[in-house]
């Protein structure tokens, strides 16, 4: 049966991969499903753990696939995850940008870009909206991402890295206050 | 392709102090239709990128590299980009970085942003994985994780500022920025088709301005 394997994560993360339309979000509950229920992946413990990993570590929020692969197959597994997961959707994005990019400069092309533009903005501050809902810091939070972006208007040379270190402090010391 | 050196000239970053007065530009700022982008440059770019990028505001991050610091892309490359990217099936950061990639430099671009995305979070996730136990009885490892978050998520508010302030400029632009967020960020109706109609509408705006334009 473990012959399968490789085969079998495949076959579950591709459609995923295809399916995640508005990002990794959309298909956690998924994913959870087919490892969890369906294929005994993992425990329903070790998936939620797997889940904080993999908010708490850079990368996609999705990349919990990957951690599922390396339980399952070790390192081979993590990457038959990783490219499940992400190579199919990537390969039908470029096939569309390619088709975008070489259009560019007719007048089709110009009134999509700018009118395509808004709705990029408008999406971003939906995701900011959901980022916050789901993130679970409370107002503080909320204040914390208002002033970083603040700071960055202000001072637009100032390193992301020293932000991200400002808004990690200032997080702990209310939750160390009690806030 | 003028309004390319106008993001040039307007570059903030650590470049600033060697980069000529604005009155003045050096030849490097003006003969700029096609940019040459090296593989490694991007590469280096979204790897780093990638191996900070917490809480799912990395988008924000890429806006700066690739918009303000460096000047690769326009403000409306970069936010239709983004709509793109976010319309497509994938995660949004993978998706931008094979638009990114694709535009500057093509196929080997978008493969040198997608293995720059990932393979700092790829050792990283697992090597988290192999000391969370650990982490996790560490006091306030969870707040700190939500104040990098949340500083994240202020990367993010900025582009959202920028794109408001150029969708102003125009009444549609302005009411397909307002209506995309309220019908997908507050009453969560599906993207697919929030994007399908206000989109159209949106692209049907601009093509009437340019005709008026002509």
């Amino acid at each position: 049966m473990r012959d399968d394997l490789p085969l079998a994560l495949v076959l579950v993360f591709v459609p995923f991969s295809l399916a995640s339309i508005g990002g990794g979000t959309s298909i956690i509950a998924g994913i959870q499903h087919q490892a969890v229920d369906v294929h005994h992946w993992v425990t329903a413990r070790e998936f939620v753990d797997f889940f904080a990993i993999s908010r708490a570590a850079p990368g996609p929020g999705s990349m919990l696939t990957t951690l599922i692969g390396f339980h399952v197959w070790g390192w081979t597994g993590a990457l038959i995850a990783t490219l499940a997961l992400y190579l199919p959707s990537s390969l039908l994005c470029y096939g569309v940008v390619r088709v975008w990019n070489r259009h560019r400069g007719k007048r089709w092309h110009t009134a999509l870009e700018e009118g395509l533009a808004p709705v990029g903005g408008g999406l971003i501050l939906a995701g900011v909206a959901s980022l916050l809902r789901i993130g679970g810091g409370g107002p503080a939070s909320w204040a914390v991402a208002v002033g970083s972006a603040g700071m960055l208007w202000w001072l637009p040379r100032l390193h992301p890295l020293l932000m991200f270190a400002l808004g990690a402090a200032v997080l702990i010391a209310v939750r160390a206050a009690g806030l | 392709m003028g309004r390319r050196v106008h993001c040039q000239t307007k570059a903030t970053g650590a470049d600033f102090a060697r980069s000529p007065i604005e009155s003045h530009p050096g030849p490097a700022a003006v003969n700029v239709p096609v940019q040459r982008v090296s593989v490694p440059a991007l590469f280096s770019v979204f790897f780093r990128i990638g191996l900070f990028s917490f809480g799912g505001g990395l988008s924000g991050w890429v806006y700066r590299e690739v918009v303000v610091q460096r000047g690769w892309l326009t403000e409306d490359e970069f936010l239709s980009g983004m709509a793109v990217s976010q319309i497509l099936p994938g995660a949004n950061i993978a998706n931008l970085g094979v638009y990114v990639g694709q535009k500057l430099i093509g196929p080997v671009g978008s493969a040198a942003a997608l293995l720059g995305l990932f393979s700092g979070p790829f050792f990283a996730v697992i090597g988290l994985a192999s000391v969370y136990h650990v982490v996790k009885t560490l006091p306030f490892a969870d707040a700190a994780l939500d104040g990098v978050a949340a500083s994240a998520i202020g990367l993010l508010l900025m582009v959202v500022a920028k794109g408001a302030q150029r969708a102003a400029r125009h009444l549609a632009t302005l009411a397909a920025f307002v209506a995309t967020f309220v019908a997908v960020g507050l009453l969560h109706w599906p993207l697919l088709a929030v994007v399908a109609v206000v989109g159209a509408l949106s692209v049907g705006a601009a093509w009437m301005r340019h005709s008026a334009d002509a």
